[in-house]
């Protein structure tokens, strides 16, 4: 009897054992959430501050030779904040570069998270009580929604009026919800390109067009030669279907006007209407011509299933001659091919998608970026969020190459690539007439939902354009 | 060194919680340990089984619940709209897509994975070096549908037929003589079928191995006795191994069904639920995590959770009865 109690008690302790150490690594799970927001030294740290090597240096000492730029967001030695993106690498590595001087001045660590599944992990995040301090969110649509239901902090005076002197007043009204400023742009993008290759253009005998007509003379003039002129690719795992909407929203620009474009984003005109309609048709007849697309990989169907990253491949052998994608995809050519070089004379450049007509819209442009959002106000923050905003960070980042910011604080010849002063030259145009990217600004459930899909089977399996455009109206929220 | 401080200062306060919790516990079941007599029973039941229900509570119950709830909501989880989520599930134009699909894959999926996997261990259980091939068809129950996901996509890879080739499908169909190819992933309805065939790859060797011991499971009398009665090849197999094995069957059979229920991987990776692929689970996650419908993506939810019950009871129903003529 006394041996059967002896084992039971043996056994409960072991259960008690085992118990705590499935509690423990709970607990220290959560310990280092905390210790992650509250200036900490974890490894997701040493993995990410790659070009970082002087910690130290800025710390204790007032504002030292080279710092005088900071001395706004000086006071927060030794603190961290953390940064939540769905920019990747490389790229990561040029921000963390371009923010190295101010780290090292004022002692603010920044620690860079990025993930390919930023906007299905950012909700989770704040709901769970673990958002990051600061998210770069690349859909003003995705801000409303987060701050409908709470997270997102209102930025400080400092950032709001770094973005009145630097910003065209659009970009902040894409920065506010309601009657609050919430978040400053950061890098922009032009979508209004075309890629071409000037070394097949000269082949195939062919100028770079400036009008829209010239466009489709000079795509039927290759297309006679024995080339589909035109190549696209939306498939972009789970954001398949954007640069369909990309291509949809230029020709409402471009057609239609800023007016129509605005109240279509407002949801005031719907998709199933004459002007979208009308825009959806000549886009039929542009990237869903079997005549125009898809060059290199097949027929218009294959645009569905290429990747976007991949889609550009054929203009540098010649199988493609033009690929309507934004400023950013001169970081994708390299890729296809080590050494191409990007220039007027080069392997391959890019030349504005026209205007068509310039009563209705003067210098279309359409153009994408990402906000910088705050979930928490503490001073090294505000300071990360300020110096964001500024013109120092921009040129440090512009500096760097392959990224172009919308402020105007930057001088264009900061930008050592051609695209990338082109892009900010149209970006900071004043007579231009820019718009954000609509998909971004809509609802998600139809910017990055239904449009994304039903553009999709418009493409993949030619779904009836009114049955598109019925079902993306039908998608969106009711209230 | 004030970083090895601080640093040092906050392992100390994670031994201190260590400690404390190991305290408490510690405490708990030194009582639990002392309780005598009557309540012995008792204690010892709770002090084991309390820590497992609490977590079950946190982990599965209470989220179990907060879904049905949300599934009564509007998008935003902030006003009630009764049954809208439910019906829209079942009457929008173009759900019955991933509605089908769902039991086309929940009937289909199973089947071929158990048939091949009982046909596998059949064919195996006479083999030399029968430990080779089934680890060889085994393996691929250690790749993530992820993974199996992207491989398969670079089979499926299409490239018009007049240039080279990348992938491996269409290079094989072209050499079989057929001089156009379809886009496979594009290719309805038949992708949906080119996507089971990943889960099936995946599952056929879980099946083949747990069927397989059921079949060595079989007492050699049976067999014998059979054997000398006269039953050979199919008689034997239909009569005597099919009906010695049912409940492993079944149960295999189950698991791949509640597998494939939830199955959201392989489609996310390969169409995302484009070109008419879509299922239940890809567009539950579609609806809460990117179009943000909170009530629409709980209401898919809990479909799911509705049609897995059924399964699992009869599971552990089987599993019972299993038990109960052993």
């Amino acid at each position: 009897m006394t041996a059967m109690k002896r084992r039971r008690g043996a056994a409960l302790l072991a259960g008690g054992i085992a118990a705590t150490m499935l509690l423990a690594a709970c607990g220290g799970s959560s310990d280092e959430a905390a210790s992650d927001s509250a200036g900490g030294d974890t490894a997701a740290e040493e993995t990410t501050e790659t070009t970082e090597t002087t910690e130290d240096a800025g710390a204790g000492d007032a504002v030292a030779a080279g710092c005088e730029a900071y001395a706004d967001m000086m006071g927060n030695e030794g603190s961290t904040v953390t940064l939540f993106t769905s920019i990747l690498p490389p790229e990561q590595q040029l921000f963390e570069q371009a923010w190295a001087d101010f780290e090292s001045c004022t002692g603010i660590d920044i620690v860079y998270e990025g993930s390919d599944q930023f906007e299905a992990q950012l909700p989770t995040r704040i709901a769970g009580g673990n958002a990051p301090d600061i998210a770069f969110i690349p859909q003003p649509g995705l801000l409303a929604k987060l701050v409908e239901s709470g997270g997102p902090v209102a930025a400080p005076a400092s950032v709001s009026a770094n973005v009145d002197s630097y910003w065209n007043p659009a970009w902040k009204a894409y920065g506010t919800v309601g009657d609050t400023f919430y978040a400053a742009p950061l890098g922009s993008n032009m979508k209004s390109f075309v890629w071409y290759s000037p070394k097949y253009f000269a082949e195939w005998g062919i100028e770079v067009p400036t009008t829209w007509d010239e466009m489709f003379a000079a795509a039927d003039a290759i297309a006679a030669a024995g080339v589909k002129p035109f190549c696209g690719g939306i498939e972009s795992g789970g954001a398949t279907g954007w640069p369909a909407t990309d291509w949809l929203e230029q020709i409402v620009l471009r057609t239609q006007g800023g007016e129509v474009y605005d109240k279509w984003v407002a949801g005031e005109v719907k998709f199933d209407s004459p002007e979208i309609k009308g825009a959806m048709d000549v886009l039929q007849g542009w990237m869903k011509n079997p005549d125009y697309a898809n060059g290199g990989f097949g027929d218009v169907q294959t645009i569905a299933t290429t990747a976007f990253q991949d889609a550009g491949g054929p203009i540098l052998n010649g199988e493609c001659a033009m690929l309507q994608q934004a400023s950013f995809y001169a970081n994708f050519w390299e890729n296809f091919q080590p050494g191409t070089t990007i220039a007027e004379d080069g392997d391959v450049f890019a030349f504005y998608l026209p205007e068509v007509d310039a009563a209705v819209a003067p210098n279309p442009v359409v153009g994408g970026g990402e906000f910088v959002t705050a979930f928490a106000d503490r001073p090294e923050v505000q300071a990360v969020q300020t110096y964001l905003s500024s013109p120092e960070f921009a040129t440090s980042k512009a500096a760097l190459g392959t990224w172009v910011s919308a402020n105007s604080g930057v001088p264009l010849d900061t930008y050592a690539n051609p695209i990338d002063r082109l892009s900010a030259e149209f970006l900071t145009n004043p007579d231009g007439t820019f718009r954000f990217d609509a998909s971004d600004l809509m609802p998600a459930a139809v910017g990055a939902g239904a449009e994304w899909t039903e553009m999709t089977a418009w493409f993949a399996e030619d779904k009836p354009t009114d049955e598109v455009l019925k079902a993306i109206d039908a998608a969106w929220p009711a209230s | 060194m004030e970083e090895l401080g601080a640093g040092l200062a906050k392992v100390g306060t994670g031994v201190a919680a260590v400690a404390i919790v190991l305290g408490l516990l510690l405490l708990i079941f030194f009582i639990g340990a002392r309780a005598k007599g009557r309540l012995q029973s008792p204690v010892a039941i709770v002090v084991f089984l309390g820590p497992a229900i609490l977590l079950l509570a946190y982990g599965l119950i209470v989220p179990a619940f907060r879904t049905t709830v949300g599934s009564f909501q509007n998008a935003s989880g902030q006003d009630w709209v009764g049954f809208a989520n439910y019906t829209w599930i079942f009457t929008a134009p173009g759900n019955s897509t991933f509605l089908i699909n769902t039991i086309l894959w929940l009937i289909i999926a199973p089947v071929l994975s158990t048939g091949l996997g009982l046909t596998l261990a059949l064919l195996l259980d006479r083999m030399r070096r029968e430990s080779v091939s089934k680890s060889l068809i085994f393996m691929p129950m250690a790749i993530s549908f992820v993974g199996a996901g992207i491989i398969w996509g670079l089979i499926y890879e299409y490239r018009d037929p007049s240039k080279p080739q990348v992938g491996l499908l269409s290079q094989v169909v072209m050499w079989l003589g057929v001089e156009d190819p379809p886009n496979w992933l594009l290719w309805q309805p038949f992708n949906n079928f080119l996507l089971m065939v990943i889960m099936i790859w995946i599952q056929v060797g879980f099946a083949m191995v747990v069927l397989s011991a059921a079949i060595k499971a079989i007492p050699s009398d049976v067999v014998e006795a059979a054997e000398l009665d006269g039953a050979t090849g199919y008689r034997l197999f239909s009569k005597v191994t099919i009906p010695m094995i049912r409940g492993t069957l079944i149960v295999v059979l189950t698991t791949i069904m509640i597998a494939v229920l939830k199955i959201f991987d392989i489609v996310r990776t390969m169409t995302n639920g484009n070109f008419g692929t879509q299922v239940v689970a890809n567009e539950m996650y579609a609806q809460a995590f990117v179009a943000f419908d909170v009530g629409r993506g709980s209401a898919l939810a809990v479909v799911l959770f509705v049609a897995v019950i059924p399964l699992i009871v009869y599971n552990v129903v089987q599993l019972r009865k299993e038990r109960a003529i052993r």
